[in-house]
C-alpha cells in the first residue's frame, strides 16, 4: 500500500519577502545589537576624543591651577622634550630591562610548576596552600625586605616583580593546566599515550593559549610593580622619572610618564594578542 | 581482528559525598571475539562505569577483566574508546586528529617504510569511510556534531583496535544524524570486523545495533536481562518500523521502567 505523497518540484522561485529587517538607530540600539564599521569607527574615536575633551575643558577651565592640570599638548610637547634632551630612550629601556628580567623568571619558575600543579595532585596539594597564603600578602610589603637583602640594585626590582607576578602565576597556570578535558586525556590513554605524551602531547598544548593568556594579564602586573620599585629606590627608568619630574613639580611630565606606561602596555598586550591568534589559530580570539 | 572479553564477578563502589553506592555488584558477562553488544539501563545502572573498566581507565574493587584470555592493566592500544564528545583535540585538524595515535611510541616500534606508507592509506581509507576527506584539514570546533563523532570515531579505528568501546557516543546527535551514524558504524562493524561494545540510553539504537542487548539495573548496579537481536547484521533503517523490532524495543524498555526504581513504585500499585 503507498499513500499518494505530494511533493514540492517547483522550479518557480518564490517572490523574496518584503525587507523587514530593522535598521539605523531601532539596530544600532538593540540589546546585544551590532554595529557597521563605520558606526564602530564614530564610537571607537569618540571614547577617545571624549575624556581628551573633557581633560581640555578642565584645564582651560580654571577651576584647578594649570600648574596642577597641563593640557594635553603641554604633557605633547613636553614629552617632546623629554625624548630629545632627557634621556627618555635610556629610562625606557631600563624600565623594559627590569620588567622583561623579572617577569620571565617568574614566568620560567611559576610554568613547570603550574604544569605540575594541574596534572598531579600531590603537587597541587603540596603547594596551593603556601601559594594562596602567600598571595594575599602584598608585594609591596616586601618592599623593606627586598631593599635590606638584595640593596637598591637591579636585583631588588626584579625581585619585587618576582614577588608580585610568581605565586599568582603558578596558582592560576595550574587552574589552566587542570581545565583540560579529562576526556581528552583519556582519549590519548585509550590510544596508548604513556604519561609523558600525555603531558607533553595532550595537557600540555591543549593549555598552551590559556597559559600564554595568564601571562599577558600578569605582564600588566608585572608593569606595575616595577613602577612601585622605581619610585621607592632607583636612579633611572620610567618609574623614576616620574618621581623625579615630582620634586621639580613638572606634572606634564608625570602625565607623559603616565600615558607612557600605558601605551607600552597597550603595545605589549596586542603584540601578546597578534602572537596568540598565530600560535593557536584553531582557539577562539585571544 | 578481534578478540573476546571476559568480565569475571566485577564489582566498584563510588563514594558519594559519604554514601558508598555499589555501581556494579559482581557482574559477569562474556562478549565474543567479533559480537557487537549494546549495554543500556536506567542511569545508575553502571553501565558507563563498566564501560571504562573494560577499557581500563578505572579498576574494579573486586573481580576482573581479561581480553582474548589475558587479564588487562590499565588502558591499551587493543580497546579504542569513542566517547560522547570533547574528546577531540582541538588544536589538531582532523587529519592531525585521525594520526595521533601514530605519534605514540605504544604504535610506533618497528615500523618499516612502506608500513609508514600504509599507515598514511590507512588514514586516507578511514576519512573516506567516514567521509571527512572533504574536511581534512578543518580543525574540530569548525565541525558539526556529528562530523565530530565521525573524526573520534576514526580515529579510535586508526590502529585497527582488536575492541572498540563507545560510551554513548551519539548521544548528542540529533535524531537525523544519528540514523546516518547508525547505518555507518554497521558498515564500520562489517569492515573493520572489530568486538564492539556500545553503552547507549537510547534503547532503538541499542536493538538496532546490537546483536545482544544487555540490559543492566540499577542500585547496585547489575546485569538484569540479555536480549538475543533476531536481526541478521546487515540491517537497513526500515527495520525499526518492523513489528518484531518494535517488539523488542517495546520489552526492553518496558524492563528498563522495571527496574528503574520509578517503574517499582508504579508496580507496587
Amino acid at each position: 500500500m503507498t499513500l499518494p505523497i505530494e511533493h514540492n518540484v517547483s522550479d518557480t522561485p518564490l517572490a523574496p519577502p518584503p525587507r523587514r529587517r530593522r535598521r539605523g538607530v531601532d539596530r544600532l540600539w538593540a540589546i546585544r545589537g551590532k554595529s557597521s564599521k563605520t558606526e564602530f569607527a564614530v564610537f571607537a574615536i569618540a571614547g577617545l576624543l571624549v575624556p581628551l575633551a573633557g581633560w581640555m575643558a578642565l584645564s582651560h577651565s580654571g577651576i584647578l591651577p594649570k600648574l596642577f592640570m597641563p593640557d594635553p599638548i603641554r604633557v605633547i610637547a613636553r614629552f617632546w622634550v623629554w625624548i630629545t634632551r632627557e634621556g627618555f630612550g635610556q629610562d625606557m629601556q631600563v624600565s623594559l630591562l627590569r620588567v622583561s628580567m623579572g617577569f620571565l623568571l617568574a614566568l620560567l619558575l611559576a610554568l613547570p610548576l603550574g604544569l605540575l600543579a594541574g596534572t598531579f595532585r600531590p603537587v597541587q596539594v603540596f603547594l596551593e596552600p603556601v601559594l594562596d597564603f602567600i598571595r594575599y600578602m602584598p608585594a609591596v610589603a616586601f618592599i623593606p625586605l627586598v631593599m635590606l637583602w638584595f640593596g637598591i640594585g637591579e636585583t631588588a626590582k626584579m625581585a619585587i616583580i618576582f614577588i608580585g607576578t610568581f605565586f599568582q602565576m603558578v596558582l592560576m597556570m595550574g587552574d589552566d593546566v587542570r581545565r583540560v578535558a579529562m576526556t581528552q586525556i583519556e582519549a590519548a590513554q585509550t590510544m596508548g599515550a604513556n604519561r609523558r605524551e600525555v603531558i607533553w602531547q595532550v595537557i600540555f598544548p591543549a593549555a598552551a593559549p590559556a597559559l600564554l593568556t595568564t601571562a599577558r594579564v600578569t605582564l600588566g602586573w608585572a608593569w606595575t610593580y616595577l613602577v612601585v620599585a622605581e619610585l621607592v629606590s632607583a636612579n633611572d627608568g620610567l618609574g623614576y622619572a616620574i618621581l623625579k619630574a615630582q620634586r621639580f613639580l613638572q606634572t606634564d611630565k608625570i602625565f607623559a610618564g603616565i600615558i607612557v606606561i600605558g601605551l607600552i602596555g597597550l603595545v605589549q598586550d596586542q603584540l601578546l594578542r597578534w602572537l596568540h591568534n598565530r600560535l593557536f589559530p584553531w582557539h577562539g580570539r585571544g | 581482528m578481534s578478540r573476546s572479553i571476559t568480565i569475571k564477578d566485577i564489582s566498584r563502589s563510588f563514594d558519594l559525598g559519604g554514601r558508598t553506592v555499589l555501581a556494579l555488584d559482581r557482574v559477569n558477562l562474556n562478549i565474543a571475539a567479533g559480537e557487537f553488544v549494546t549495554l543500556v539501563g536506567a542511569s545508575g545502572c553502571g553501565k558507563s562505569t563498566l564501560l571504562r573498566l573494560i577499557a581500563g581507565l578505572d579498576e574494579p574493587d573486586l573481580g576482573m577483566i581479561e581480553v582474548a584470555g589475558v587479564e588487562i592493566e590499565g588502558p591499551g592500544v587493543d580497546r579504542a574508546m569513542v566517547f560522547q564528545n570533547y574528546s577531540l583535540f582541538p588544536w589538531l585538524s582532523v587529519l592531525g586528529n585521525v594520526l595521533f595515535s601514530r605519534r605514540l611510541v605504544a604504535n610506533r616500534y618497528d615500523l618499516t617504510a612502506s608500513e609508514r606508507d600504509g599507515e598514511t592509506a590507512r588514514a586516507s581509507s578511514l576519512l573516506d569511510l567516514m567521509g571527512l576527506t572533504r574536511v581534512q584539514d578543518a580543525y574540530p570546533d569548525q565541525l558539526s556534531g556529528g562530523m565530530r563523532q565521525r573524526v573520534a570515531i576514526a580515529r579510535a579505528l586508526m590502529s585497527r583496535p582488536a575492541i572498540l568501546l563507545m560510551d554513548e557516543p551519539f548521544g548528542a546527535l540529533d535524531a537525523q544524524t544519528r540514523e546516518v551514524m547508525h547505518d555507518l558504524i554497521l558498515d564500520v562493524f562489517a569492515k573493520e570486523k572489530s568486538t564492539i561494545v556500545f553503552v547507549t540510553h537510547d534503547v532503538e539504537e541499542a536493538v538496532y545495533l546490537g546483536q545482544r542487548v544487555v540490559l543492566m539495573a540499577p542500585q547496585p548496579g547489575r546485569i538484569d536481562t540479555v536480549y538475543e537481536v533476531p536481526f541478521e547484521s546487515q540491517r537497513l533503517p526500515d527495520l525499526r518500523l518492523e513489528p518484531e523490532f518494535l517488539h523488542l524495543k517495546r520489552a526492553v524498555m518496558q524492563r528498563i521502567r522495571e527496574t528503574s526504581g520509578v517503574g517499582n513504585v508504579a508496580a507496587a500499585h
